[in-house]
Parts: C-alpha cells; structure tokens; sequence
C-alpha cells in the first residue's frame, strides 16, 4: 500500500484548466486566421506564427530572469502573440511587430506579475504602442488579395516597399467605401484579423457554446454600439446601415469577443460585464463619431480594462443569507 | 423557485443495487470517545473490563455531546490517546472481541411518553447525524427557537455512496415510521423529504409510503451537488434562507438525515443504541464494491479486505465522499458514527485530485459554482492582506466548504481550503 495520500477536500477535480481554455481560444481563432491568410497572403500566416514565437520566447526569458515558474505551457503567451498578430497589417515589418509583442508580454504582463495580474490586456496595449510609435507602418493598408500582384506572393514586401506601389488602400472606416456584405466576409482592407466578421463570429460563438466566455460583454458592446451609432444615424440623418457598418468594421467584432472577454482585464461577474460591454460601446461611438478617429475599438477596451476594479467594487454579488447593515441595525 | 445551485458532477453511484450485507466481526475495534460536534466523552471503562454490545463506555455531562457504547462484547485491551483526523486527540477504547456478541441487559426499549422523555432516549442512544457532520441528534431535535418542519434529507448529493439509498429502498418503513415518532413527539406538523432526482425508486418508494400521511410530502430535486448542504436543502425544500449567524432552527426547521430518522425507529423498539452503521465501500481500488454494515470502531483495513481492496493500488483512503471527505490516513484508524463511506482510490486519482495550482486567471467560475454566491477570488485576495474587515464584508463566515469552487476552478487553486482559513481568522477576530 505504502504511503497514502492525504490532502484537504475536494479530492476530484474538473477537466478544465488554464492551458485548456486559452488553446481553445486559439483554436477559436482559427477560422479568423484561415480568413486573413486567404485575403491577405502567405505573410500574414508568418507574421501570425512570428508574433506568437516571440511572445513566448519573451515570457520564457522574463520568468527565467526574475527567477520565476516558467509559464510558457499555459499558453496565454501564445494567445497574446496570436491576437496581436490578428490587430496589425500583413505589411508591419517584422522587427516592429517583435517589439509590439515584447512590449505586450514583457512590460504590460510580466512587470505586473504575469498572468492574472495584469490589469490591461497585453495585445490591445501593445497595438495601441504601435500605434504610437510606429503609426504610419501600423495604419499602412493593402488591398485584399494585392499578394496575386506582388512578387513572390509579398511575402517579403513590407509597407514603403516599391513593389507595393497600387496595391495600398485604407480601412473601409477611414474612407466609408465597402459594402457591407465584403464587410462581413472579409474582403476589404484592414488588419489580419479583423477583415472577416464571419471568421470572428464563428469562432465566437463557439467560445459561448463552450462556455468558455460569457456572452454579455459582446452582446453588450455590440448591442450599445449599434443603437447609439443607429439613434445617431436617425438624429444626424445618416444611412440607415450606419449602425451595421460600425459594428463589421474597425474590429469590433475581433474586440467584442476575444478582447472584451479576456478574463483577466475585463469584470468576474456578469453584472460586471454588462456594464464592461456597455462602456466599451459608448467610448467607441464617441471616439468614431467625435474625436474623428476611426479606430475606437482598442482605445475604448484599453480605457474600460483600467475602469475593471472599480466596476468588479460595485458589481460583487449578494451572498445567500447575508445580512445587510440595515437589517442588522434593525 | 428558483433553486440554489451548485456543479454537476458525475454520480458514481454503482454500489446503488448492492443489498447491504453484515461485516465479519472483526477481531478488534478501536473506540473514540469524540465521534461527534461538541464535548469528547469519558471512558467509563478501563483496562481489563469485559464489556457487553450495546454496553455505554463512554459520556460526559455536557448538553453538547453523545454518549458513546461498545459494538462488540468483549475485553478492553487499552484505553489511549487517539490522533483524530482533524489534528486533535482524544481518548480511544480499545476492545478485543469475544465472538459472542452478548447484549447488554441495559439495552431495553426505552419507555417514552412526552418530548422530554423522547429526547432523553434520542440522548442515550448516542446518536449523531449520520450524514458527515456528525451533530449530537438530541441537541438538534431540541432547539430553543419554535419550529414547524421536519426536513430529512436523503440528497445523498455526494458521488459514489448509497448508503442512505439503501436504507430507503431496502427499509423504508424505518423511514416512515422515525419521521413519525419524531413529528409525533415534537410536535411537527410538516416535514419534507428532499432526495436528488437520481434515485426514482427511492422517490416512488417513499412517496408511496408516505401517500396516507398529509403532513409528510417527498420533494424531488435536482442533482446538483451540494443539494444535501443543510442550507441549499432547507431553500431548496422549503424556500427558506438561513440567514448568516443562524440555524435551521432559527427559521422553523429541524433537518436530520433519512439514516439517522430510520435509526430512530430502530433505537425507540429495539433499544440497541447506536453501535453500527451502514457504509458504501467503492472506488477504483476496491474489488468488489459493497454496502456493509460496520460495527463502529472497525479498523478500516477490515471494512477495505470486505471490499477486496487491492493493497498495492490503493493509494488514497476517504472518510465520506470525494467533495467533502476527509483523508485516512491510517488503515488501522476506525469507523466512526459520521463515516457513509470509505473509498479507495489509485494513485492517478490521488494525483488528480490533489494538483499543482497556479495563478487566479479572474474567470469567475468560482462565483458561478457557488451556491451561496460567494466571491472566493476575493476572499483569497483580502485573507492574503489578513483584511478581517474585507472578509467579513465578503461573509466568508457562510462558507460551507463544500469544495465546489475548488472543484470548478481551472488554476487548481485550493481556494474551498483558503476560505477555511480566512473563516477561521475572521472568528478568531471576532472573539478578540
Ligand atoms: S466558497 Fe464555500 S460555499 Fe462557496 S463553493 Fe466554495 S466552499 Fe462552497
Ligand atoms: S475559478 Fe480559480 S481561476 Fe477562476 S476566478 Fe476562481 S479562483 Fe480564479
């Protein structure tokens, strides 16, 4: 028999774990990396595997210097990598993009503690460093399917570069021309990721079907940016479509629900998260429509991911039989 | 209603259709004199004593307490200091068997007329609630506070053990007729009888036996573990919430196990105090899983060689089920009067249930998984900054360690366990 195992109770566990939920993530983001890889060409897949291989190499080397459990097996790094893969245009050199993921891993996440401790989502933080520092590469677009005309299918073409001459477009949200249908499938200018709504939501719906992310964040971002840029559209005499289009473009699907939901940055409950989702619409109308910015969508999260422990204050649950003070008064 | 929740877990329950069956009388049994909330008893014996089943060897004075008897006839062979699984000691009865399972002419039914004389016997059978916490049964059925209902129950939510199934099916009569005498004596109108969802033939059987009584009906619930938890039981039954700081009692209801009211039938015509106990015998290590009835104080080794315990596979032993059973420690330790189970389990079980954990990933799970709501993300945080104040505002003293966060949680943090010590500070705050 030897010696028996005594542990405190439970003595079973479930099935789930860390590692699991963030490769299903992953794997939720599959299809939007399928969708960016056909309209965007063979480097968008590179610089999705690159981003990734530097985000863990970068957590694997921080936990290795402050003499800490190395964390790479949980896999958050390689979801970080992949989703700001996802954020940026297929043409952002490599070496920029390297730093963009050493920023998010090793200053937004490792310097606060490593995962669970950060209070900002590392890949909207490190785009929005790009954005910063780098802006003209970050925001420089191509055409879909532009990689049929350069050489070498572009796979070494990065923005400034020549053989890109004609090939360049801007985001649908910075000029207003696309129809919503290429919208929705994907074929337009944009980041890697967010070209295709339907890619996003299949892999969103299946993290809700899982149960691996709570539909009331998206739900709430999506539903408050609808009907304000709808109300608004009616107010300012826009398109009737106004609403739609906001909601297919910019990101905000890939932000609704693989950004907005991160467990770590956004609200523990779901009264939290509403009031997430709503914040995160109300700050994207506002950014779009009067700050005349179109990119809202990060900025937006970013801004709720530092109003996360004041809402999670205010939104703690009511334990079953607690007293209130009034009634202890009483 | 809306019915408090809990998690899903897996059943396990393949010991349901084993009829229960005598243990051999084992060679020797060991005795303590705690078994039960409250005062350890004294040995009424000493070493060299022969003593008879059924015989009480062990009490005390104190209201919060059960008297303790032999199981066995025999000769006392020590009186010792015992290590109980929660880290404390007490004294130990140590009685070799005779084989001759003389009863003790003391035992006579006992002659109850009125509720004093009803509680006084409940008293002297030395009963304890027979579904893991272990109350003194006559302190329970006598609270201060006026009630109305009777609630027994017969969830038995914890995976693998049948034990309170069997009674059911096996003497149900029992059942009905200790809910009888208790509402009879007590003066209840009500009583409700709450049994998860899993069991039809227990739900048929009891409802059927109770169809001529109108005061008693049998409430179908859900299986979500922890249904049989006193206070998910009580609302799920009943709608009642047990407010924090009180007792069942405190909102009208006295709750007792289907076990513990069937023995209550038996003690009040037989007068044989409470000396054995039906016990589930399963897990992945047994080789032949079993309902047995166990005289109280046999060395779980004997109950393990019954179940065909593979020796060698065996590497974790439970008290009670894998949610909130204790560990065993040693095989030669006793069956107490709590103890519906003892499981056996593999080393890839052990392992499994007992992980590495790493860093909270805020997913709320927890919270979910919670019947009573609680935020043990929170609770960690605030125990780690010792904040007494952050804790009792986070009412870590409703925590009924039932595990489900644990359970749920996919860091593996052992966060049921460090509400216990956050619950433990709290009060250790409150007494300053
Ligand atoms: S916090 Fe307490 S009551 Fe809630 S699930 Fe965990 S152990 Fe059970
Ligand atoms: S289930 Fe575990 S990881 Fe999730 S919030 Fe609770 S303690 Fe943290």
């Amino acid at each position: 028999m030897g010696l028996l195992t005594v542990s405190p109770s439970p003595h079973v566990r479930s099935e789930m774990t860390t590692q699991k939920i963030m490769l299903m993530v992953i794997l939720a983001l599959v299809p939007a990396v399928i969708a960016g890889t056909v309209v965007f060409g063979p480097r968008a897949l590179v610089l999705i595997v690159f981003c990734a291989l530097v985000s863990m190499m970068t957590e694997l080397v921080c936990r290795k210097l402050m003499q800490k459990e190395n964390t790479i097996s949980d896999g958050s790094a390689m979801l970080t990598g992949v989703l700001l893969a996802l954020n940026l245009p297929v043409t952002l050199p490599l070496w920029q993009a390297a730093i963009g993921c050493i920023f998010a891993i090793a200053v937004v996440k490792q310097l606060f503690g490593g995962l669970g401790c950060n209070f900002a989502n590392p890949a909207i933080t490190g785009r929005i460093f790009l954005l910063l520092s780098v802006g003209s590469d970050m925001t420089a677009w191509v055409k879909p399917f532009y990689y049929l005309d350069a050489p070498v299918f572009g796979l070494f073409e990065t923005s400034g570069s020549e053989a890109l001459d004609g090939l360049t477009g801007a985001t649908p949200l910075a000029t207003g021309d696309a129809g919503l249908l290429e919208l929705f499938l994907g074929n337009v200018g944009g980041s890697l990721g967010e070209t295709s709504a339907l890619a996003l939501l299949i892999g969103g719906i299946f993290l809700i079907v899982t149960k691996i992310i709570s539909p009331a964040a998206p739900i709430a971002y999506l539903g408050s940016l609808g009907a304000l840029t709808f109300v608004w559209s009616l107010c300012t005499g826009g398109e009737m479509t106004d609403a739609l289009y906001a909601l297919l473009s910019g990101g905000v699907i890939l932000g609704a629900f693989f950004m907005a939901t991160d467990y770590v940055t956004t609200p523990i409950t779901n009264k939290g998260k509403i009031i997430f989702g709503i914040g995160c619409g109300i700050l994207t109308f506002v950014i779009r429509e009067f700050a005349s910015m179109p990119e809202g969508c990060s900025f937006s999260i970013l801004l709720m991911n530092l109003l996360t422990p004041y809402i999670d204050r205010f939104t703690m649950t009511k334990p079953v039989g607690a007293k209130t003070p009034e009634k202890e008064a009483a | 209603m809306r019915k408090l929740g809990g998690i899903k877990l897996s059943h396990h329950k393949q010991s349901e259709n084993c009829q229960s069956v005598s243990l051999p009388l084992p060679e020797k049994v060991r005795i303590p004199m705690s078994m039960h909330i409250g005062a350890p008893c004294s040995p009424l014996v000493k070493k060299g004593d022969t003593v008879m089943v059924g015989q009480k060897i062990g009490d005390t004075d104190a209201f919060m307490s059960a008297p303790i008897h032999s199981s066995v006839s025999g000769k006392v062979t020590a009186v010792a200091d015992y290590r109980m699984s929660n880290g404390r000691t007490c004294k130990m009865v140590e009685i070799q068997t005779d084989g001759a399972q003389a009863v003790c002419p003391e035992v006579q039914p006992p002659v109850v007329t009125d509720k004093e004389s009803f509680l006084s016997a409940i008293r002297e059978s030395g009963l304890t609630g027979m579904g893991g916490a272990s109350f003194p049964a006559h302190v329970k059925l006598s609270p201060k506070q006026k009630v109305d209902t009777l609630c027994i129950n017969a969830a038995e939510c914890e995976p693998y053990i049948t034990s309170d199934y069997r009674q059911m099916v096996e003497a149900p009569d029992e059942v009905v007729d200790g809910i009888l005498k208790t509402m009879k004596w007590l003066g209840l109108p009500r009583c409700v009888i709450g049994i998860e969802s899993n069991k039809p033939e227990a739900i048929r059987i009891l409802t059927e036996k109770t169809a001529a009584h109108p005061g008693i009906t049998v409430a179908a619930l859900p299986c979500t573990y922890p249904q049989g938890a006193e206070k998910v039981l009580i609302y799920n039954t009943l709608g009642r919430i047990v407010m924090e700081g009180q007792l069942p009692a405190d909102q009208g209801v006295i709750v007792m196990n289907v076990s513990s009211v069937a023995f209550v039938s038996r003690y009040l015509k037989t007068g044989m105090p409470m000396i054995t106990r039906m016990v589930t015998v399963d897990g992945d290590a047994i080789g032949s899983r079993c309902n047995v009835i166990v005289p109280i104080g046999t060395p779980v080794q004997k109950v393990l060689e019954f179940g065909q315990c593979d020796m060698e596979k065996a590497k974790k032993l439970l008290y009670g089920g894998p949610m909130m059973g204790v560990s065993i420690g040693d095989t030669e330790d006793p069956v107490l009067k709590a103890n519906n189970a003892i499981l056996a389990f593999s080393e890839a079980f052990a392992k499994k249930g007992a992980p590495k954990s790493s860093a909270c990933i805020h997913c709320g799970r927890c919270i979910s998984a919670c019947p009573l709501n609680l935020m043990p993300p929170d609770i960690c945080r605030a125990y780690a900054k010792k904040d007494t104040d952050a804790l009792g505002q986070l009412k870590v003293t409703l925590c009924m360690n039932c595990g489900c966060c644990t359970y749920v949680c996919p860091a593996k943090r052992p966060v049921a366990e460090t509400n216990q010590f956050a619950k433990a500070l709290v009060m250790a705050s409150a007494r300053k």
